[in-house]
């Protein structure tokens, strides 16, 4: 019998660390060769770790949440023969040791220093959360359970006895849950309106939710972007009346494998045009460096929702692609990131994004810029509004972008210019298929 | 045949029938009120309150007897005797001036009283044998208070040497030996009351402790008082008859042994039943409860305008309960929507020391299914204790641990009976430990203790 140790895999290019996020096995379960041991993440894509043995768990080291750096020892299994005999220590070899020395250290302090954030955004007190989690029945008043004698003083009692209040029926906020002439008050108010107060009820449960995975690494991201970019968002309005015209069309005119036209490839479309005017939109600002990457490219990010969360699949080149080629990729990606099958590489490397909530783009919105690029476009829905044109009120549809850009890199002016130039292109789809 | 009509009739006029007439007078219903006896019933006649004057005597007189001896005091008297006749006469003085009190508050209220023993006829009738002849009364409801009796034992049938309660409220003189069958706290008032006053006094229960309703740690410091005033107390220990001459006791011992105790009066205090019969019950079609009438939280019987209240209803037996439920029944007939909602019904022992508790003990309020936090503060370190020399003794509260409501209070020492009131006020107002903690409770007075055991339950008692 000997000990086969797994190491943290080195899961992407450059990355030093990794988040496990779920453990497949206990200590004592079986694993087969190939087995999934646990799922880690990285910068983006969620990694499983596949045992290259057969074996039992001896050991499992660190808890889903821990940040772990690569080459570490995550589990320990016990197998047949001479095991791999790696020491617990991470690559005695070379350089990397006092960055991976550097990155147990921080392993160390990360899950008491994590929830600290978590207190900031007033998620507030994880430990009462912790030691009852469901209901906190402290000092402070618990309310009621289901079939306890109310508590109120009998003066009380006999208010609600006169009005034909039943006590178990009214919540007590005084101390211990006591119902008061205060919460008896209400209550009469509240009955006599016609909807009726009863079921409603204060809920004073704090769920504790650990965040960590996808969530953490949003959070992170967003805090660092909002943090260190001064943000500055440009909303205006683009009568899309004719390109929706004109989608409609090509959607009822087009080939059976081409996939439907959602207006997203359109401003795709329009987006990669602007950035020929204004190449600075996409870019890439690396602010310790002071130095800016501007693109030729426009690999554009795709903000979208997925079970998971919040991911931006890149569509990569679209300046190369034309408006059936934006789609389709767009369409891909976009099952691919709700399967769960996007890749590492298809999630990175983007110079500019396009957020969209579809139907529930509301009237405006301020998106975060995914740094570090330096310019966002929000989408918001396409509205039929009436239009002051040609002396009368006309019904058109429109829609408004609303849409963040970096301040040290663009000058509002220059923002400006950008959107209005993808406003033209819209507002004239025929411009969007000429030739520059 | 003389007929009255009425809109509510009271059969009988102890402290529940007499207060709910009271109050069915005051929200100007059509009253009457009719009672075979003095009207009180048990409580002031036959129960609380003679007993009470009693016991004061008997406290009285063990002082006088206790300096006579060395005391820490340094008073001295002569040996000192007692006239039972007179401290009788005083007490029938009491009885007398609440009885013509209680007529006289009927009457303020406009309730028609009615002399005479009353036999219901059916749900709406009552029919009374007055010194003047019988009266029928029709009433639209009817509130049945009858009480309760002393339970007999059947092979020591009350009469001669065997007395109850009632009886042993007017002897003539302070009976040598008594003999105390029944180690509840009707029998221990009593018995504690005459051995102050010279008599040897044994008890005698069948079983293992006295007290039965109260936990252990309260009955300890009872049980060494009644030690100290040469109470014998015998556990375990069945009474099987009187001797021919009634003159002793027969009793079988702990072991199984049959041996007779010498007695000049065998007080037969083993409880107290429901007064079911006599007064016409098998003519209603009540629903039982065991030998008690059966009752919802309104004291609604099983017959649609009667309802009953008091010992008639069964345990607590206790005067304050029946008193409760008799208001609240002349309220819900006058057409006020009321319901039994108390949080606690207390219940105080006046032994030596006084035992008094309300809401639930530690026992209890486990069974019901709490975690506890639980404050005891003894009398020992309490100043005023101190100096009445009544260091006996403690206050225990129960809380529940989760959100500190108060759950149950209870204590034992000496005059601890007037704490009741802060006992259940603290229980029905719903105080959590922080608030009797952060009341100011006036010193020097027994009363800090109870601050003391909750701040002692809240884990920084200040005297301890």
């Amino acid at each position: 019998m000997g000990i086969h140790k797994i190491q943290m895999p080195d899961v992407g290019e450059g990355i030093t660390e990794a988040e496990i996020v779920e453990w497949n096995v206990k200590v004592g379960d079986i694993v087969k060769e190939d087995d999934v041991i646990a799922a880690v993440m990285t910068d983006k894509a969620t990694v499983e770790i596949p045992s290259p043995v057969d074996g039992i768990v001896k050991d499992i080291f660190g808890e889903v949440g821990t940040m772990t750096a690569v080459g570490s020892v995550i589990i320990a299994l016990e197998v047949e023969g001479e095991g791999n005999n790696i020491p617990d220590a991470p690559a005695p070899e070379s350089e990397a040791e006092p960055v991976a020395e550097a990155e147990k250290a921080e392993e160390v302090t990360a899950p008491a220093a994590k929830p600290a954030p978590a207190k900031a955004q007033g998620v507030s007190a994880p430990k009462i959360g912790a030691s009852a989690p469901k209901k906190k029945a402290g000092p402070s008043g618990a309310p009621r359970a289901e079939g306890e004698k109310p508590i109120a003083s009998p003066a009380v009692r006999k208010r609600a006895s006169d009005a034909g209040v039943k006590l178990q029926y009214v919540h007590g906020t005084g101390p211990a849950g006591r119902i008061t002439h205060e919460d008896l008050d209400d209550y009469i108010s509240g009955a006599s309106a016609p909807a009726g107060g009863s079921s409603r009820r204060a809920d004073t449960s704090i769920e504790e939710i650990k965040v960590i995975g996808l969530r953490r690494k949003i959070g992170e991201r967003m805090q660092d972007a909002k943090s260190r970019i001064p943000h500055i968002t440009y909303v205006e309005e683009v009568d899309v009346t004719e390109l929706e015209s004109l989608r409609n069309h090509m959607n009822a005119n087009k080939r059976d494998d081409q996939v439907k036209l959602t207006i997203l490839p359109f401003i795709m479309l329009a987006m990669t045009k602007a950035l020929k005017a204004y190449p600075k939109c996409s870019a890439h600002y690396y602010d310790e460096d002071g130095v800016v990457h501007q693109f030729g490219a426009a690999h554009i990010g795709m903000a979208a929702q997925t079970p998971g969360g919040l991911m931006v699949p890149v569509v990569k080149h679209a300046e190369a692609l034309d408006v059936w080629g934006i789609a389709a990729e767009t369409r891909r990606l976009a099952n691919a990131a709700r399967d769960g099958s996007i890749t590492r590489e298809e999630l990175t490397g983007s110079t500019i994004t396009l957020s969209s909530l579809g139907r529930m783009g509301g009237i405006v919105s301020t998106p975060v810029i995914n740094s570090p690029e330096v310019a966002i476009v929000g989408v918001n829905k396409v509205a039929i509004r009436p239009v002051w044109k040609d002396g009368g009120f006309v019904p058109r549809q429109i829609m408004n972008l609303s849409s963040s850009f970096d301040h040290r890199i663009i000058d509002g002016w220059d923002a400006a210019e950008f959107i209005q130039k993808i406003r033209e292109l819209m507002e004239n789809p025929a411009t969007l298929f000429m030739e520059d | 045949m003389t007929t009255m009509n009425c809109n509510t009739l009271v059969l009988g006029a102890g402290p529940g029938g007499y207060i709910a007439a009271i109050r069915a007078g005051q929200l100007g219903l059509d009253t009457i009120i009719v009672e075979g006896a003095k009207p009180g019933g048990t409580c002031l006649n036959v129960g609380c309150i003679p007993s009470k004057a009693l016991i004061h005597a008997g406290d009285e007189f063990e002082k006088a007897v206790h300096f006579t001896g060395e005391n820490n005091l340094g008073i001295s008297v002569s040996k000192p005797a007692i006239d039972l006749k007179q401290t009788i006469a005083w007490k029938d003085g009491i009885v007398k001036r609440l009885n013509s009190g209680v007529a006289g508050l009927l009457k303020k209220n406009k309730v028609k009283s009615v002399e005479g023993w009353g036999t219901m006829v059916d749900g709406k009738t009552c029919e009374v044998e007055t010194a003047d002849g019988k009266v029928t009364i029709k009433a639209k409801n009817v509130i049945l208070a009858t009480g309760s009796v002393p339970v007999e034992i059947p092979s020591l049938p009350y009469g001669g040497n065997i007395i109850s309660s009632t009886e042993a409220l007017s002897l003539d003189a302070v009976p040598e030996k008594l003999v105390v069958i029944g180690g509840g706290y009707i029998g221990l008032e009593l018995g504690t009351a005459y051995a102050k006053m010279g008599a040897k006094v044994t008890v005698v229960e069948a079983m293992s402790s006295i007290l039965p309703q109260y936990d252990a740690e309260l009955t300890k410091p009872v049980a060494a008082s009644l030690k100290a005033l040469g109470i014998e107390v015998l556990l375990n220990t069945k009474a099987k008859a009187a001797t021919d001459k009634q003159d002793g006791l027969v009793v079988e011992t702990a072991e199984g042994k049959e041996e007779t105790l010498p007695a000049s009066k065998i007080l037969v205090t083993v409880g107290r039943r429901a007064k079911t019969e006599g007064w016409g019950l098998e003519g209603l079609d009540l629903t039982m409860n065991g030998r008690v009438v059966a009752i919802n939280d309104k004291c609604e019987t099983s017959m649609a305008g009667v309802y009953a209240i008091g010992d008639l209803t069964g345990e607590p037996m206790l005067a304050h309960r029946a008193m409760a439920q008799g208001e609240m029944v002349a309220e819900i007939i006058a057409g006020e929507n009321r319901s039994f909602d108390k949080v606690s019904i207390p219940a105080v022992c006046f032994t030596d020391p006084e035992i008094v508790t309300a809401g639930l003990s530690p026992d209890e309020a486990e069974a019901a299914g709490f975690e506890t936090q639980i404050g005891v503060f003894p009398f020992q370190a309490n100043g005023r204790a101190m100096t009445m020399e009544a260091e006996t003794g403690f206050v225990r509260v129960v809380a529940r641990k989760d959100n500190h409501l108060v759950l149950g209070i209870q204590a034992v020492g000496k005059g601890v009976s007037e704490l009741s009131a802060a006992f259940s006020l603290a229980l029905e107002m719903g105080a959590r430990l922080e608030d009797i903690a952060g009341t100011i409770h006036a010193h020097p007075t027994q009363s800090e203790g109870f601050q003391e055991a909750a701040l002692k339950a809240l884990g920084h008692a200040l005297h301890i």
